[in-house]
């Protein structure tokens, strides 16, 4: 208002009249705003902002009368012009900014694709839980600064029973317990390895001490397959020999990798048991994951579940391999691995690892 | 082992009580600990105290029932009436009463019922029932008193709980899981031993007391053994004068209790001493045994013996089987006219049989050899309580204890059944031609603590050992300079302990006895650093590209049937099982394809044929090699193989999976050899000459024309096969697929081949061209020759070649295809002028026409 009253008070003829009133100035803007603000499209936009500032235009009209003025009214006029085309042009370039984003908008909405309505493509292979299990056993051990040792399927007795200090006359090593073969010499006997236990012997021969081992691997019993046997599985060994290792080491031992598998709160324990190649020999239990430990059926109501067995090396084991047992220790355990995933994932049935059913498979 | 609380008890005064759940579960425990592992905890007699004693005094039809009776029972304190559907009953017996609200083994609670409009205020319960025998035919009938009004027997009242009728209440039956090393614990006195020692309580041995009279016992029978390597030791006693009774109800409870089935006094009596000492006994009639001796020997091949069973079993003649490591011969009891009557330590025969008109008896009581009863146990499939016992071996120093305590168990139950007892002849017949001798083991304290990681004195560990049988001897000096607790330590392994020979197995009893539960645990750590291998690494990395292709991993069982390795052509030099199973799992499997084929097949079978899997394992062979090592050693190597069944795939699917494979692995300079192209009059590209030992990948079971091997360039090494299933192979599996892609590799040869030198090449900033060219190309020269040389001409300006497009058809000439290449040229420090990519085109064009017999299309 007060601007206003200025202009007119300013007004004066000759040259020094500024040639619109500020009311005629302001219905300009106020129109070409209008348009500019009313514009749905670019094209629109467009017409708009040349309807107000193009050179037909009313305030074009205004600026071409400029130069007929007085240098001081023609400032002050051209200022008061500038100003208006800038909040013209201010405007319009807003309202692009807009119109152009609706626009793009407009255009991806019309591209639009519902997410869940999207044909099955090729899935991703599953490595065998058994596979899975195996590796993770492999990187606690690595871990631990274990070398993870493998041996042949195919043994001889001296690695599967004499070296490991199994008597002549042991019940595993009758043919009704153990697959032997039709090959090499009769006195050879060769045989499919009813544990990984000769991984140990080929770790003790290379007489590389201390060692520091684990061997996972397939290992063949003569049973006939039902839910919780199949005559071909999967075991891993461990083998430590050093000097002055103990049993309270093995028990450690145990404590420090079922911690790493099964989490820090599971126990271990240990109780007598029987292994020919180990003396004292130990079965290993962790506690039981289903019920912590207060009884379920899982763990016959024990509250412990029998993971594997373990021991010092027996004597006769290191001598066999002519290493001093006077002077070298260590201590063995084993566990089965497809038994520790049927644990883990209570599968019903170990038939379902040698039938390969992709539902089966793709679980895990 | 099934080992009942109250027999236990008898021998140990343990504190556990059957009514005192907490107890037993403690002794459990302790069992455990003490390597005797507890498999399960039965609770018996449940419901024996809610029973009560009855008689029958009416049995009435029920109307429209023909199955079931009415009967009304005095049970001492009024009438009951219940609902029967038991038929061994008279009016007068006496019977079982289960009033409404007891509760039966099994938790089966008693309650009111109505049946066909009676209504029924118990049950009258079988002996299976209420666990007391295996019979369910009908009810239990206590007593039958000679007429329905005659009075009841004597110390016999109505309405008194069953279990106070009977002597015995509930009770707790430990299954125990005994490892072979510990034969002495498949005895009562065994595990009652391990429990005295291991809570400081006193163990009574049975001393069994025995009036002897009459003639010698050498009089009336002898004994004889002719192998001692397979009998150390028989001795026998003579009972004249037997009357056939029943064994008092405690003992049968026992048997029960222990898994056995009363018979008879005698055969009771032997049985009992078993469970109870260990040792296994055998009575004979000594009227039929048709001789008045026993003689022990090997059997002859071929000849038998009908065993009690009633089965004739051949001995002596077994075929040998392969791996059979064991040597012993069956041995053999005959009678003293050499006449076999029965199988040493494993069955006793038929015509020697214990029966109820047995008059004068035998009992045997022998030391067997171990591997001999366990041999021949195993392969008659005759597996006994005996048997078992032998086999780990009996007590040598127990069998005179055995035989009297049979004696007075027997002469016991005729005393209690009110019949004259036998007359029990003076003295042993013996035979001892290997007398024992017990073995000394020197224990070393300081050794036993350095194994065990714990500081125990020597006294210590003597106080661990004397109450399990070891006889103390005098301190020996122990090595130079040993203070006085490493003072070695002299000691008499008791005579039950076999497994006991060395300073280890010492070790373990202290271990055992001392709680391995009580060793502190210590942390052992490796000084090395861990780390997979280059194979292992290898596996890992194909896994996982494998999976990224979509493909499953599978395993297969190595063990498998020879007519599928011959469908798919595997079969060569396969290495059969000595001993299988089954025929169809009697081979090593020599290849992957035929497992994998299956596990197709089972997928398509429920509807999902669409599918990849991979499996990686170990495949077998006799090494057959030409002039080579022995052909028949087995060989074993690893295996991978990828199986394509997806809708669309085929040869081309596994080439393209090989391509992924070899370069995540980094492998250059393989090529796919094609022997079908060159036996098509083709050029086989300057490959080696293929003749692959057996064991080698070949391509057996893949497509004739679809197939090739994967040859490294440098050697001639093969790292695998791939292509197609042949699709008469896959169809003989049951694969409903018309086209299987396949690829299989050698783990150890693609180990070995080359890689990609760990070296950068630099990437140009410079724009690229592209040259399309497109040849027609005969048939007989594999596209990879076209390639080969449009990249030797390129050069180092070439950044790639692509093969974009194959086309048969009308303007290529017939035996010819089209094969479009573009070559994208590029160079390091410069834009390439237009005629500098048009002379490497010429160049390129010139080559290919003149090397190959290929022609630029226009």
């Amino acid at each position: 208002m007060e601007r206003d009253e200025q202009v007119t008070g300013a007004t004066v003829p000759g040259g020094t009249e500024l040639p619109f009133t500020a009311s005629e100035l302001a219905e300009i803007e106020s129109e070409a705003l209008a348009a500019i603000e009313g514009a749905l499209s670019l094209a629109a936009l467009e017409e708009g902002e040349r309807g107000a500032l193009g050179k037909r235009s009313r305030f074009s009209g205004l600026y071409q009368q400029l130069g007929k003025l007085a240098p001081e009214t023609r400032k002050e006029a051209g200022q008061r012009l500038h100003e208006v085309r800038r909040s013209i042009e201010t405007l319009a370039a807003a309202r692009r900014q807009e119109l152009e984003a609706g626009e793009r908008a407009a255009r991806m909405r019309a591209d639009r694709l519902d997410l869940t309505e999207v044909f099955a493509g090729p899935t991703a292979g599953h490595l065998h839980l058994v596979t899975q299990v195996r590796e993770q056993l492999e990187d606690v051990f690595v871990g631990m600064g274990y070398e993870i040792a493998e041996g042949l399927e195919v043994e001889t007795d001296w690695y599967n029973f004499q070296a490991l200090n199994v008597p002549i006359d042991h019940p595993a090593r009758s043919s009704v317990d153990t697959f032997y073969l039709e090959a090499g010499a009769s006195d050879e006997n060769f045989l499919l390895r009813t544990h990984t236990s000769p991984v140990q012997i080929h770790l003790l021969e290379r007489n590389k001490l201390p060692i520091y081992a684990v061997a996972p691997g397939r290992v063949y019993r003569r049973d006939t397959p039902d839910a919780t046997h199949l005559p071909v599985f999967h075991q891993i060994e461990g083998l430590v020999v050093d000097r002055g290792v103990t049993f309270g080491d093995l028990a450690g031992t145990i404590d420090t990798f079922v911690h790493a598998i099964f989490g820090e709160n599971v126990s271990t324990r240990l109780r007598p048991a029987y292994f020919p190649f180990t003396e004292p020999s130990a079965e290993f239990e962790i506690s039981c994951q289903i019920c912590d430990g207060a009884g379920c059926r899982t763990c016959s109501m024990t509250g412990w579940i029998e993971l594997g067995g373990s021991g010092m090396v027996h004597p006769a084991v290191l001598e066999a391999t002519g290493i001093d047992s006077e002077e070298w220790s260590g201590f063995a355990f084993g566990f089965g691995i497809d038994r520790l995933a049927i644990m883990r994932y209570g599968i019903a049935d170990l038939r379902s690892f040698i039938e390969n059913d992709v539902r089966f498979l793709a679980q895990f | 082992m099934r080992a009942p609380l109250s027999w236990l008890r008898e021998l140990t005064p343990l504190s556990a009580e059957a009514g005192d759940r907490a107890s037993v579960v403690e002794l459990a425990s302790e069992l455990d600990a003490l390597g005797l592992v507890v498999e399960e905890t039965e609770w018996v007699g449940q419901g024996l105290g809610d029973v009560v004693v009855a008689r029958v005094l009416e049995i009435a039809a029920i109307e429209g029932a023909d199955r079931i009776r009415r009967v009304v029972v005095d049970r001492g304190a009024g009438e009951t009436e219940v609902v029967c559907g038991a038929w061994n009953f008279e009016v007068g017996d006496l019977v079982v009463l289960a009033p409404v609200g007891a509760v039966l083994p099994g938790d089966f609670k008693i309650e009111r019922r109505k049946m066909r409009g009676v209504v029924s205020n118990g049950m009258l319960c079988s002996g299976r029932e209420l666990r007391l025998s295996d019979d369910h035919e009908g009810i239990l009938v206590l007593a039958r008193p000679e007429h329905p009004e005659a009075a009841l027997p004597a110390g016999v009242e109505l309405g008194v709980p069953l279990a106070e009728h009977l002597g015995f209440g509930p009770d707790v039956v430990f299954d125990l899981a005994i490892e072979p090393n510990r034969p002495d614990c498949l005895s009562m006195i065994g595990i009652a031993r391990d429990l005295a020692a291991r809570f400081g309580l006193p163990l009574h041995l049975p001393e069994p007391l025995l009036v002897e009279s009459g003639p010698a016992a050498a009089e009336l029978a002898t004994v004889e053994i002719d192998s001692p390597e397979l009998c150390q030791r028989l001795i026998a006693r003579v009972m004249t004068g037997v009357t056939h009774v029943a064994s008092p109800a405690v003992v049968k409870r026992r048997l029960l209790m222990a898994g056995m089935r009363p018979i008879g006094h005698l055969v009771d009596a032997s049985n009992y001493v078993m469970l109870e000492l260990g040792q296994p006994t055998h009575p004979y009639d000594l009227d039929h045994l048709g001789g008045k001796g026993l003689r022990v020997r090997a059997a002859r091949p071929g000849e038998s013996v009908v065993t009690l069973d009633g089965e004739t079993r051949v001995l002596g003649d077994r075929a040998a089987r392969g791996g059979d490591t064991f040597t012993a011969l069956d041995a053999l009891i005959c009678n003293a006219h050499d006449v076999p009557v029965g199988i040493a330590g494993v069955m006793g025969g038929q015509s020697s049989e214990i029966g109820e008109s047995s008059e004068r008896v035998l009992l045997e009581v022998a030391r067997f050899f171990p591997v001999s009863v366990g041999r021949t146990a195993r392969y008659a499939g005759l597996r006994s309580e005996a048997s078992i016992r032998f086999e780990r071996g009996v007590d040598p120093l127990g069998l005179e204890r055995a035989a009297a305590r049979v004696c007075e168990l027997v002469v016991g139950a005729a005393v209690a059944a009110g019949v004259e007892p036998p007359v029990v002849a003076t003295g042993l017949v013996d035979a001892n031609p290997r007398p024992f001798e017990p073995s000394r083991v020197r224990l070393r304290p300081f050794r036993a603590n350095a194994l065990l990681g714990v500081s125990l004195e020597g006294s210590e560990m003597t106080a661990l050992l004397s109450p399990i049988g070891y006889e103390i001897g005098a301190a020996a000096t122990g090595s130079p300079g040993a203070s006085g607790t490493d003072a070695a330590i002299e000691l008499v392994v008791p005579s039950w302990r076999p497994d006991v020979v060395g300073e280890v197995d010492v070790i373990e009893d202290i271990a055992r006895t001392y709680g391995y539960r009580r060793i502190p645990t210590t942390d052992r750590r490796s000084p090395y650093v861990g780390r997979l291998d280059a194979v292992q690494v290898l596996r890992r990395r194909v896994r996982r590209v494998l999976a990224g292709l979509g493909a499953h991993e599978a395993w297969t069982s190595s063990i498998v049937d020879p007519r599928e390795q011959a469908l798919a052509g595997v079969d060569a030099a396969l290495i059969r099982l000595a001993n299988p199973m089954v025929a169809e799992e009697s081979v090593l499997r020599g290849g992957l394809l035929p497992g994998l084929l299956k596990s197709l097949r089972h997928n398509a079978s429920h509807r999902n044929p669409w599918i990849r899997l991979f499996e990686m394992g170990d495949v077998f062979g006799l090494a057959g090699l030409p002039g080579g090592e022995d052909a028949s050693l087995p060989h074993e190597h690893e295996r991978i193989a990828v199986m394509l069944a997806w809708e669309d795939d085929d040869a081309g699917a596994a080439v393209n999976a090989w391509r992924v494979v070899a370069d995540a692995l980094g492998i250059i300079g393989v090529e796919i050899l094609q022997p079908s192209l060159r036996a098509s009059g083709g050029e086989g590209g300057g490959a080696p000459d293929l003749s692959p030992s057996e064991l080698a990948i070949g391509l057996s079971g893949l497509h004739l024309a679809r197939s090739g091997l994967l040859v490294c360039g440098d050697g001639g090494t093969i790292v695998g096969a791939v292509g197609e299933v042949d699709p008469d192979v896959a169809s003989a599996f049951g694969v409903p697929h018309s086209r299987v892609g396949w690829l299989e590799l050698n783990v150890a040869n693609l180990v070995g081949a080359p890689r990609r030198p760990d070296e950068a090449q630099p990437v140009s900033r410079f724009p690229s061209s592209d040259i399309d060219l497109a040849f027609a190309v005969d048939e007989s020269v594999p596209a990879a020759r076209v390639e080969a040389a449009l990249r030797a001409v390129a050069g180092e300006l070439c950044e790639s070649v692509e093969l974009f497009d194959v086309y048969r058809g009308a303007g290529v000439e017939e035996g010819r295809r089209s094969l479009a290449y573009r070559l994208r040229l590029c160079s390091l420090d410069r834009t390439l002028t237009d005629a500098e990519v048009a002379e490497v085109r010429q160049r390129c064009i010139d080559a290919v026409q003149s090397a190959l017999p290929a022609a630029l299309r226009a």
